[in-house]
């Protein structure tokens, strides 16, 4: 069927049921290299589902899942990482006992074998790295200090900055503004702005100004299948769409 | 804040320190022999600690059954001595002279295979750290892989610290049954039961001991020992940083096992004799409850911890036999609920503060009287 190679991400007739519930049925998704789209639609509509199959947290039932032409679907979740696909949690998942320069290292993409993570050697390469990112998410004061302490906004970019510092060549967001103050809102949306040059970005999203801000492509979800797919001043004309979500 | 990460760092090392003067100086300089060898049973007991405080204070992993890997250490040194003892001379009474005692009361004629390496003191010192680690692994590469662990992973070591014990005491004509692997003698004809000799183990025990520690305190501070606490915060995210978490918490298992073998080993020397009553479930949660005592993240506190419980058990059992448990269990309750993170948290969270606070207000005074 995906006879085209130049689609980075390929989700072809992917079906999930939890007990007979199917919270995606059907569903073909497409994501070319170097392309940001934005997921939206409705509580329940199957968004962070998608993503959790596409990182291999929930095994799906039927159907099939292509990264760079490569088979994923019985891949575990650190195999996916590896192969370049980073993800970024709805609410913010660090690690609280560690300072965010060890948060950041960790996330570096080296040294993830138990020998490679015992031998491990801080290098100049690696702090400035570390230091680059930390300012990058507005976090370069705060290196020492444990990620638990931060405040729930700078939780978010410290997540973010881990999957900088991973460089995937796909990152999905989960609702990365949520929770957050107007202020920290837009740096966020400049933030965003970085981290997704040079790669391909799925990000889902309910602030619609925000998603207006920055979206190439819009894919609505409606009870786990596509109900539209397109640019956003034509998703937000879509009479059907404007009935399920744009109109609540 | 990161001046004082280095500050916790060189107080580890200066508690390190304290506790080689400590056992290394002044308890063989203050007690009497008997005293002393009972001290060096006490420091085998906190080789478990050290490991525990890597698996379960540092990765979260507790494990009931760590009995079984102290045991395995000290029946592996234990069957490589009562062979030795057992010399066809030494036992020409039996009716199969050259077998160990216990083999000849229950009718075997032969040694049964697996005896047969334990003549050589290189592999019985190989199999105490190979056959513990060994046993960690797979029960650690069935369990980890899985994604089992938390409570069920507790109850299944404990299992296994019972199946073992049932397992030594129903084949006694091949392990000693209850009684254990007694009247061991010599080792490479060195007469292990002399003052002496009693010395020198326990000086071997003190450097093993604090080697372990030294190691222990290596692994913690590398780049792994960061991911074993991101283990033991959030684990799922640790597969989404790329790692495999099992392959983590199967190596600090198997490490914290081999540590506790070499205790066991050291045990078996010292007290010379080794038994299941040392390997089931009660000495397992004992053990535990050492390493609570003294504080799970703290390599120094759960050493202590470990001197503590027990000489204090000691103390006590001499006067009230019967009353021990029910204040170990006392004990292990109002730690708990008094101080959660165990003597070590109590000392660098309430007393240490305390004292930087007076130390601070001391050097602050001279300074705000010239500003006045």
């Amino acid at each position: 069927m995906s006879n085209n190679t130049d689609f980075l991400l390929a989700l072809e007739n992917v079906s999930v049921s939890f007990d007979g519930f199917k919270a995606v049925s059907d569903l073909n998704l497409y994501i070319e290299k170097g392309e940001l789209r934005v997921i939206i639609g409705p509580n329940g509509a199957g968004k962070t589902t998608v993503l959790d199959l596409i990182c291999g947290r929930t095994r799906l039932s039927s159907g099939s899942i292509k990264f760079n032409n490569r088979e994923i679907t019985r891949h575990s979740e650190q195999d996916i990482v590896k192969l370049g696909i980073g993800r970024k949690f709805q609410t913010p998942s660090i690690y609280e006992d560690l300072t965010v320069f060890e948060n950041l290292e960790i996330s570096f993409p080296r040294g993830r074998s138990v020998t490679g993570a015992l031998f491990w050697k801080r290098t100049r390469e690696i702090t400035e790295q570390v230091h680059l990112t930390a300012q990058t998410i507005f976090l370069e004061k705060l290196l020492d200090s444990p990620a638990g302490l931060l405040s729930h906004g700078q939780k978010q970019w410290l997540e973010i900055g881990m999957l900088l510092i991973q460089d995937p060549e796909l990152l999905m967001l989960d609702e990365p503004v949520a929770g957050m103050s107007v202020a920290e809102r837009a740096k966020t949306a400049e933030l965003l702005n970085v981290v997704i040059r040079n790669r391909s970005v799925i990000v889902i999203e309910h602030d619609m100004k925000f998603v207006e801000s920055i979206a190439h492509r819009v894919t609505v979800l409606h009870q786990g299948k596509v109900l539209a797919e397109g640019r956003m001043d034509a998703i937000q004309a879509n009479p059907e769409v404007r009935e399920v979500y744009l109109g609540h | 804040m990161y001046e004082a990460l280095t500050n916790d760092r060189k107080l580890e090392l200066i508690g390190i320190a304290a506790i080689a003067l400590l056992i290394v100086v002044a308890l063989p300089l203050s007690l009497d022999i008997f005293r002393l060898n009972l001290i060096g049973k006490y420091l085998t007991y906190a080789f478990v600690a050290v490991g525990l405080v890597l698996c379960w204070g540092h990765t979260g992993i507790l494990s009931l059954g760590q009995g079984v890997f102290f045991g395995l250490g000290g029946y592996c040194i234990a069957m490589y001595l009562k062979l030795e003892a057992s010399t066809p001379e030494a036992t020409s009474i039996q009716s199969t002279p050259g077998i160990p005692d216990f083999m000849d009361w229950n009718q075997l004629t032969a040694l049964p295979f697996f005896w047969v390496p334990f003549k050589s003191l290189p592999l019985a010192l190989t199999a105490v750290i190979l056959v513990p680690t060994l046993i960690a692994f797979i029960l650690g590469y069935a369990l980890f892989k899985r994604r089992v662990g938390g409570v069920y992973f507790a109850i299944i070591t404990q299992a296994l610290a019972a199946v073992l014990t049932i397992l030594i005491i129903g084949r006694q004509d091949f392990t000693g049954g209850i009684n254990g692997i007694t009247d061991l003698r010599t080792l490479m004809g060195w007469d292990i039961r002399t003052d002496s000799a009693k010395y020198i183990l326990y000086f071997v025990c003190c450097f093993l001991l604090l080697g372990s520690m030294l190691l222990a305190r290596q692994v913690v501070s590398s780049k792994l020992g960061r991911i074993l606490i991101a283990v033991r915060d959030k684990e799922e995210r640790v597969r989404f940083s790329g790692y495999d978490p099992a392959h983590f918490k199967i190596f600090v298992f198997c490490l914290a096992s081999a540590i506790a073998a070499v205790g066991g080993a050291m045990f078996t020397l010292q007290v010379g004799f080794m038994s299941p009553s040392f390997i089931g479930i009660v000495p397992s949660i004992e053990m535990v409850i050492l390493c609570a005592v003294g504080g799970r993240h703290s390599l120094i506190g759960a050493v202590a911890g470990a001197l503590l419980v027990n000489w204090g058990k000691t103390l006590f059992s001499e006067s009230f036999p019967e009353l021990w448990l029910f204040a170990m269990g006392g004990l292990f309750i109002g730690v708990v609920l008094a101080f959660p993170r165990g003597l070590a948290g109590l000392f660098t969270d309430q007393l240490l503060p305390l004292f930087q606070r007076r130390l601070a207000v001391k050097q602050a005074d001279p300074t705000t009287v010239p500003a006045e």
